[in-house]
């Protein structure tokens, strides 16, 4: 029932009508609250427990190799993942590092430097940002950026590079655009405008008060953002750090486009690669039997990994409430 | 109104007679021959009024399907083996022939003017060969400016009907590939790249002086990439050419081949290109409801005889006639509830 219904019906019935009337709906509202977040609750639990099912050929026959090993191999039924959970935690790692500092950047400048005319132009086009489809990020990753990225990046690195320091061992790999790293910044660039955003409206969420009468006192910018904004926001920052590394650790698509979908280890930051998500994507199509137990099972350990990461900003932040 | 004379008329023509009413069929599998069947469909449609739903969602799938029942058949890029055809109850036939061509990027180097055995394509897949001026390759290409490049492999990394048809290839022409990694829509490659899809493979190989790879024929042929001279079984060195895959398909004993399993890897003939393979439709032997049975192989038997234009035009090979005729006679094992065939 809308308010307006019940604005409408209100003057017709009588006071003591009217309360039973709200305590009714209050009861109706509150059981469909319950309701929601338990749904929620429940599709969660379903995931987690149709996962482990599916997968539990595979976690059965492996046990622990299953995360401990890098064969692969879907001739001899033969799965160890170690090599796309490498991946997957390497890749949003330097994504999280790349794409912090600019999101952090992005959103200082907005809420304190932004010449208003500008506020609203800039705000629109992250959020724009936001929006767009990651199997576009894929496409343009493969045929746009990756020939940039190898001519500009790869090769005067691998150039550059001098023989046996860790340099050379860094930039192993084939200069072609596709790897480790070109993959850490598409997803850099994927999460940026999340993280910008929901940092964006943490710093409005700063009293002017509290700014003003750091800046009354003399404070400059870097003053004022180091030692008032950012403790007043920073349990929150870990919430959109964590938005960011979320979307990083699942993003599928456009990591499948770019990251040269090879299952081993990864031997230097230009080298192919693979995440979860990204082997995930590319066979469960043609999966059957243990290949596709092994996928489900891979589903599971990201799940965990998700679960984990969350806990763990979980604990951050009581540590930090404690502070 | 004359559309649905033109269909009943059709309908009787083709020996249904009993019912006028539109057909709507559903089919899943190999995303290969997607678009031919959409352009098939299409016309049929406009024809006769059936409407036929296929959704591209991979061979695997389109197998799960079939043996599920949810879809009224099925189609893969793998055919199933005459046991799990049996043990599906299922019945397996061929519709139109693709194949897969090594592309290349070397700088220099024209189309079709590097040849290529199986036994050095597997070496090169396999890691053993590592430059494009190796000794072995040099060999066989006498005049060819090789360049002292590093070569990159480049391979599938999504399950596929194509990494099936190039890995049985290369572990029928090398047994290092047979005991090593193997035939399948994916395996574990020794080394290289793994591109997403024919467009993935060709990105990747564009992009990288040096690179190999392999994308089906359709793709190579519409993109104009660097593709190789293959040496077949009786010794003569082929182009990836529609005449090509063709002279596989004729010269392949298919008459000996039971539920039609059949690679048309290596066939003989001084004019077949050795990595073909034809795409596959299984439908159950028994089917519970014999009028869809029927609408079904009707499809297929107009797809015979009217479709080979359309599947020319999306530069896919299309069956000789003599290989049409033996799968009309396998359709006769197709029966309703009642033990008749459902198509005649």
């Amino acid at each position: 029932m809308s308010t307006a219904e019940i604005l409408a019906a209100d003057p017709a019935a009588g006071p003591t009508r009217s309360v039973a009337k709200g305590v009714g709906l209050e009861v109706f509202f509150e059981g469909i609250c319950f309701a929601a977040a338990t749904a929620l609750l429940a599709a969660l639990g379903g995931v987690l427990v149709s996962l482990t099912i599916g997968g539990w050929p595979a976690i059965s026959k492996f046990g622990l190799g299953f995360i401990t090993t890098v064969t692969w191999d879907p001739v001899r039924d033969v799965y160890g993942a170690a090599g796309p959970i490498v991946g997957t935690l390497i890749t949003a790692a330097l994504a999280l590092i790349m794409a912090l500092p600019i999101a952090g950047g992005v959103a200082f400048f907005l809420v304190e430097l932004c010449p208003p005319i500008l506020r609203r132009p800039i705000g629109t086009a992250v959020e724009l940002l936001a929006g767009i489809p990651s199997i576009v990020y894929g496409m343009w990753g493969l045929f746009v950026f990756a020939p940039a990225f190898a001519k500009y990046v790869e090769v005067p690195a691998m150039a550059a590079a001098p023989s046996g320091s860790i340099w050379e061992t860094l930039t192993q790999g084939i200069p072609n655009g596709s790897g480790i790293l070109a993959a850490s910044i598409i997803l850099a660039i994927m999460i940026l405008p999340f993280m910008a955003a929901t940092l964006r409206e943490l710093l409005m969420t700063v009293p002017a008060q509290v700014r003003e009468s750091a800046y009354g006192l003399g404070a400059t910018t870097g003053e004022v953002v180091m030692s008032v904004t950012l403790p007043y926001v920073r349990r929150g920052a870990i919430g959109a750090i964590m938005l960011g590394l979320g979307r990083a650790l699942g993003e599928t698509m456009a990591v499948t486009f770019i990251i040269g979908n090879s299952h081993g280890f990864p031997q230097g930051l230009f080298d192919a690669g693979s995440t979860i998500a990204s082997t995930i994507a590319n066979e469960f199509n043609e999966a059957s039997g243990l290949q596709s137990a092994a996928l489900m099972a891979l589903g599971l350990v990201l799940f965990l990994i998700t679960f984990t990461v969350l806990a763990l900003a979980r604990l951050l932040l009581r540590e930090q409430a404690r502070l | 109104m004359i559309k649905t004379l033109v269909g009943v008329a059709l309908a009787s023509v083709v020996g249904l007679g009993s019912t006028a009413m539109a057909a709507n069929l559903s089919g899943a599998g190999a995303t290969f021959p997607a678009p031919v069947y959409a352009k098939w469909a299409e016309a049929y449609k406009a024809q006769t009024g059936n409407s036929l739903n296929y959704q591209a969602i991979g061979s695997g799938g389109g197998i799960k399907q079939i043996n599920a029942n949810t879809v009224d058949f099925g189609a893969s890029d793998k055919p199933l083996k005459p046991d799990a055809l049996a043990a599906g109850g299922l019945q397996q036939f061929p519709t139109v022939i693709g194949g897969v061509v090594p592309v290349m990027n070397l700088p220099g180097v024209k189309p079709g003017q590097i040849k290529l055995t199986s036994l050095v394509l597997a070496d090169i897949y396999l890691g053993l060969i590592t430059k494009w001026n190796d000794p072995v390759i040099a060999s066989w290409n006498k005049g060819v400016p090789l360049p002292n490049l590093p070569i990159t492999v480049v391979h599938r990394s999504d399950g596929s009907g194509t990494s099936f048809l190039f890995t049985s290839y290369l572990s029928l022409g090398d047994p290092k590939w047979a005991n090593g990694p193997g035939a399948n829509d994916s395996v574990n490659w020794p080394k290289g790249i793994g591109g997403k899809g024919n467009d993935g493979v060709a990105a990747f190989v564009k992009q990288t002086p040096g690179a190999i790879g392999y994308v089906e024929y359709a793709y190579a042929k519409q993109n104009h990439m660097t593709y190789a001279l293959m040496r077949n079984k009786s010794g003569a060195w082929v182009a990836p050419t529609a005449e090509a895959f063709a002279a596989a398909a004729a010269g392949a004993k298919w008459s000996a081949a039971p539920g039609f399993y059949l690679l048309l890897l290596d066939q003989p003939g001084a004019g077949a290109w050795p990595i073909t393979g034809a795409t596959f439709i299984l439908v159950h032997s028994k089917q519970t409801n014999a009028q869809t049975g029927h609408d079904v192989l009707a499809f297929f038997d107009w797809a015979y005889k009217n479709g080979n234009p359309a599947a020319a035009a999306l530069d896919y090979v299309t069956l000789p006639d003599t290989v049409k005729a033996l799968v009309r006679k396998s359709w006769l094992k197709v029966v309703g509830p009642d033990g008749k065939p459902v198509y005649k």
